[in-house]
């Protein structure tokens, strides 16, 4: 007896939802295993990652504090993702964001203007366009490829924001250490539950999302670019412009990782540090394929990773479990979810030793998610 | 199509051994928590503990306190913690578990710190390196420039080519005044001594620190020390075949002929003392800044190779130093283009000292900006 | 004079080595169609894999062959999933980095920064002791000289031998090999695992020779400029090889600029050995049909053969 893989005569809608929970499933599992494995209560490693955290309001004000970038970033990139624009230089596009919207904040320090703060997230979106702006000209000027750009720029934006905060914009009264001043009031983002440092930042972001949702369900550039995400001749048949898909699915990315910048650094930080991310740029990359690319995925596998984040402190303070665990179980959890993506295009099937034909339907095909 | 769920079992078991072939390093410290009659004690710290640098002396420091002060205390730590929004966290929680004494350990947990502690104004705070305090909020730094001077000493003895190596991370005062401690220190002894500095803008990259290194050597350099993270600079060294000054901990492991010494930070008499004061009920807020006197900052044991004339003189001036008669920052000192800054007879102030953003004389290149 | 060209020039080789692996590797990987962008994570677990082998045995070789298993390992993640289970390449190879990340750290716990010698120079005898040429050519580590054999047998494979002639025509068009009866996804296969053990090289030669230490995170971006060098190759091994050494060089040389202590802000020359990639990939890519000739057709796409 062997199992065979086939392809479905069409994708399956009900694996397609099935799918991100299998992968939640399977990752819970392995995460027994391996709790069991290295001794510890596969119970209280559990309340540990995923109760503890958040059983207060504090604890759930964290969760929207954290996911509220990921969500963010990750459904500005999920509109170049569905047109196979990679775009994974988002954690460059948070740090040139967090510096045009922060400069603004520095360069107008005496202002109490209420028109302050929504110019500063103005000009993050703004910033974290320029930035992705340049993978996408040399995307479609020179066809150079914008995975490899788009990263490269990474660590040229945090070497900027580091030159930045090292001296020009350093603190006056601060000893001269590499931070700006706090912003004030007027240039901080509010915060919205008491209590908390849950802000407004987390409102942006729903709206963003719900601004994707529109974008992908509704309107026909979307519809274009995820025609032009399924096949590139079908694409090329009915007209559409590859170079508008690729500046729309970078720019797209690079605003929404600006607004996530801004709103870090008049959130939750309060002020311009030489490292203003811990990798929300990749993480949202996660987020993206975990949310299978829709606006609804992504806003729940936001706050699963979050919740994964916060798990892993929580479970280094209760028992003593290394940082890198957290590393571990995204990574296996991506894993899962990715090979569950199988089912939704494929099914498996037991077969006796003679091998069917099966309609080659599959020929070459591109499997979007 | 080959068995597919065979093979991805295997993958799959394969994988999870590799995960749990490493028992668990970082065991819960703590077997019944919540003991209210103890001291429950609170570490954050930047980086993993590992086995050399920053971290590592501040975990021995923990250690210590716990031996010496036994029963009494319950100490638990968070290891890489990300400076910026993430440790305000982390310290919250640690405040909001209960606990009564935390030390932050970075500069960048400065702003966080502060914002915790007006949270938590029951919950004592001592935050490593940084300016600001409060009614509960301490803050503690060493002297590190005092063992710089004295290593500066063994190095324009030991130095040939009169050229030696500092492979540094970023251009922040602390930093600066390692720096130039180091060259009066070097040139107190030789004259013509000089200092080469590069930047390696992180405090942890083996790779770049190793290379950096490697140039300095390769430009004449016959000490090389470093104030960056890891051990990388040292083993360079080892295998060039020339001299190296170890930084953070005593590296003498990690190059047995070329480590000449080490500057080493030692927390462990200042953890156990402050804590104790928590216990006593007599803890007050005080900027701490120790060096050789309290025993914050030591040499490492010296390397046969230095001989016995220098070993002497070197142990004259550490009593000089911890009796106060010598400091290194003493006029007369010019700047590189030759400007008296410190005029003969008078001594830096903390303030100035605090502040430092330039180079003395007889180091080589412009401080970057 | 000369001695500072030598150090600048063994400096260089050292930089550009593991490059050279990484980057090897994923060139035969993407020449058959299969695009893994998880170079910097299996760098990482070959690292610490063959690290923490070495620190236990006390052979270094040892070391070295346990990385490149555990790279070829990873790599065989990234192949079940996007060869058997379809899935998509750009996310599974990123995955396969914040995988290799968690779990090289993971497994690195107890040997971060633990002590080693690495792997010495071989002096070659009289060659040797020549002027410049010596110190430079005939006294370099093994993995170096092992570098210049891969790539060479990497040429001879790709451009001389029947079996390179069908990786190419894999990547190129999957469909009509697999029609011809050629076990497409047993070849690419093969193909990622030999990425993967060229990425554990990579890896071993940082934590071995390079450094020699364990820390978490220590390759520090070289997986991903490794896949930057693919691409500036036009996939061809010498220019490779060529792009390493350049890509060495930069980051030495601006090393040599700040320790001669030049008026310019460091964290400019620190950028700019990212700068000079991107500017030496528009230069590739402008020509269109450099690229469109070189890269294989099928790079990136799933294929599955429907039966």
């Amino acid at each position: 007896m062997r199992f065979k893989i086939e392809a479905r005569p069409q994708p399956s809608a009900r694996m397609a939802y099935l799918s991100p929970l299998i992968a939640v499933g399977l990752t819970l599992f392995t995460g027994l295993i391996l709790s069991t494995l290295v001794g510890t209560n596969p119970l209280d490693a559990f309340y540990a990652f995923f109760i503890a955290p958040i059983d207060d309001w504090y604890g759930l004000g964290e969760l929207g504090v954290k996911a509220a970038p990921l969500m963010l970033i990750a459904v500005g990139l999920a509109i170049g993702f569905r047109a196979n624009i990679w775009n994974i230089g988002a954690e460059g596009q948070l740090a040139v964001g967090a510096i045009c919207g922060g400069g603004l904040a520095l360069w107008f320090y005496e202002s109490s203007s209420v028109f302050l703060l929504p110019a500063m997230i103005v000009a993050g979106c703004i910033g974290g366009m320029l930035w992705s702006s340049i993978p996408a000209f040399l995307r479609t000027r020179f066809n150079t490829n914008e995975i490899l750009v788009s990263l490269m720029l990474n660590y040229v934006a945090v070497l900027i924001l580091s030159y930045l905060v090292h001296d020009p914009w350093r603190d006056p009264s601060g000893f001269n250490f590499p931070e700006s001043r706090l912003f004030t009031d007027a240039a901080s983002l509010p915060i919205i539950l008491d209590g908390t440092r849950l802000h407004a930042g987390f409102i942006i972001a729903l709206l963003v999302v719900a601004l994707g949702w529109v974008f992908v369900r509704k309107s026909f550039v979307g519809y274009k670019m995820q025609v032009v995400g399924m096949a590139d001749s079908a694409a090329l048949y009915a007209g559409f412009r590859r170079k508008h898909m690729v500046w729309i699915g970078l720019l797209a990315g690079g605003g929404a990782a600006g607004i996530a910048g801004i709103s870090e650094v008049a959130g939750p930080i309060g002020q311009l540090l030489p490292s203003v991310s811990p990798g929300y740029g990749y993480a949202a990359i996660i987020v993206a394929f975990v949310g299978r690319l829709h606006p609804v995925g992504i806003l729940f596998a936001s706050l699963l990773m979050s919740l994964l984040y916060l798990g892993g402190e929580s479970a280094q303070m209760l028992l003593g479990l290394p940082s890198a665990v957290t590393g571990v179980f995204q990574g296996v959890l991506l894993f899962f979810l990715l090979a569950a993506d199988l089912f939704i295009n494929y099914r498996i099937r037991r077969e006796p030793a003679v091998s069917p034909i099966v309609a080659a339907t599959a020929a070459d095909t591109e499997v979007t998610p | 199509m080959m068995t597919t769920n065979r093979m991805f079992l295997i993958a799959f078991t394969v994988s999870l051994l590799a995960a749990c072939g490493q028992k668990d390093a970082a065991e819960p410290d703590a077997s019944d928590a919540g003991d209210a009659s103890r001291l429950k004690v609170g570490f954050v710290y930047v980086t993993p503990i590992s086995d050399a640098g920053w971290t590592h002396q501040h975990d021995l420091g923990r250690l210590q306190m716990e031996d010496s002060l036994g029963d009494q205390v319950e100490t638990k730590y968070i290891e890489n913690v990300p400076e910026g929004a993430e440790a305000e966290r982390v310290i919250r929680q640690f405040a909001a578990d209960g606990f009564d004494l935390v030390f932050t350990t970075s500069f960048g947990y400065m702003n966080p710190t502060i914002k915790v502690a007006e949270m938590f104004p029951d919950t004592t705070f001592e935050h490593a390196t940084g300016y600001k305090s409060a009614a509960n909020v301490g803050t503690y730094v060493a002297r590190f420039y005092e063992g710089r001077y004295l290593s500066g000493i063994v190095a324009g003895k030991m130095t040939k080519s009169n050229v030696a190596g500092y492979v540094a991370a970023f251009p922040i005062p602390e930093v600066l005044r390692g720096i130039n401690a180091f060259t009066l220190g070097m040139r107190s002894v030789n004259p013509d001594a000089e200092v080469k500095v590069i930047w390696t803008n992180s405090w942890f990259d083996p790779g770049r620190e190793r290379e950096a290194a490697d140039v300095l050597i390769t430009q004449g350099a016959d000490i090389v020390t470093h104030h960056t993270d890891s051990t990388a600079a040292v083993q360079a060294a080892e295998e060039k075949g020339v001299y190296a000054i170890g930084y953070h901990s005593d590296m003498s492991r990690y190059g047995e002929t070329a480590h000449l010494t080490a500057v080493t930070h030692h927390w462990g008499d200042f953890y156990t003392r402050r804590a104790q004061e928590v216990l006593d009920g007599s803890w007050s807020s005080q900027n701490v800044w120790g060096g050789i006197k309290e025993g914050m900052i030591r040499l490492a044991p010296l390397n046969d190779a230095v001989p016995a004339d220098v070993a002497a003189l070197v142990a004259e001036k550490e009593a000089a130093i911890r009796s106060g008669d010598l400091h290194p920052f003493s006029g007369p000192i010019s700047n590189q283009d030759g400007e008296e800054l410190v005029a003969p007879g008078t001594t830096m102030s903390d303030e100035d000292l605090q502040k430092m953003e330039w180079y003395v004389e007889g180091v080589q290149g412009k401080l970057p900006r | 004079m000369n001695d500072v060209l030598v150090g600048i020039i063994l400096a260089t080789l050292g930089a550009g080595t593991p490059l050279v692996f990484a980057a090897l590797g994923e060139l035969i990987t993407e020449k058959s169609g299969v695009l893994n962008l998880g170079v910097e994570g299996m760098m990482l677990v070959g690292a610490v894999c063959g690290f923490a082998v070495a620190a236990d045995t006390g052979s270094l070789w040892l070391g070295v062959v346990t990385a490149m298993t555990a790279g070829a390992f990873m790599a065989l993640l990234f192949g079940v999933l996007t060869l058997t289970f379809q899935a998509n390449q750009v996310a599974a190879g990123l995955a396969l980095t914040i995988f290799g990340v968690g779990l090289s750290a993971y497994i690195g716990l107890e040997y971060t920064s633990v002590a080693l010698t690495g792997l010495q120079a071989v002096h070659i005898p009289l060659l040797s002791s020549m002027p410049l040429i010596g110190p430079t050519i005939f006294s370099l580590d093994p993995l170096m000289y092992l570098s210049f054999v891969l790539l060479a047998a990497i040429s001879y494979f790709l451009y001389r031998s029947k079996a390179g002639l069908l990786l190419r025509a894999i990547g190129e068009s999957p469909r009509s090999a697999h029609s011809i009866g050629y076990p497409v996804i047993r070849i690419r296969y093969l193909a990622v695992l030999f990425g993967g053990g060229m990425a554990g090289l990579g890896g071993a030669y940082l934590a071995l020779v390079y450094t020699p230490l364990w820390v978490e995170g220590m390759t520090a971006g070289r997986g991903w400029i490794s896949l930057a060098l693919v691409v500036f190759a036009t996939w061809r091994p010498a220019r490779v090889i060529l792009g390493a050494y350049l890509f060495g060089g930069v980051t030495i040389l601006q090393l040599h600029v700040q320790g001669l202590g030049i008026d310019l802000p460091a964290q400019l020359l620190s950028s700019l050995p990212y700068i000079a990639t991107i500017v030496v990939l528009v230069l590739i890519s402008r020509d269109i049909n450099t690229i469109r000739l070189n890269s294989p057709a099928s790079i990136g796409k799933t294929f599955h053969p429907g039966a």
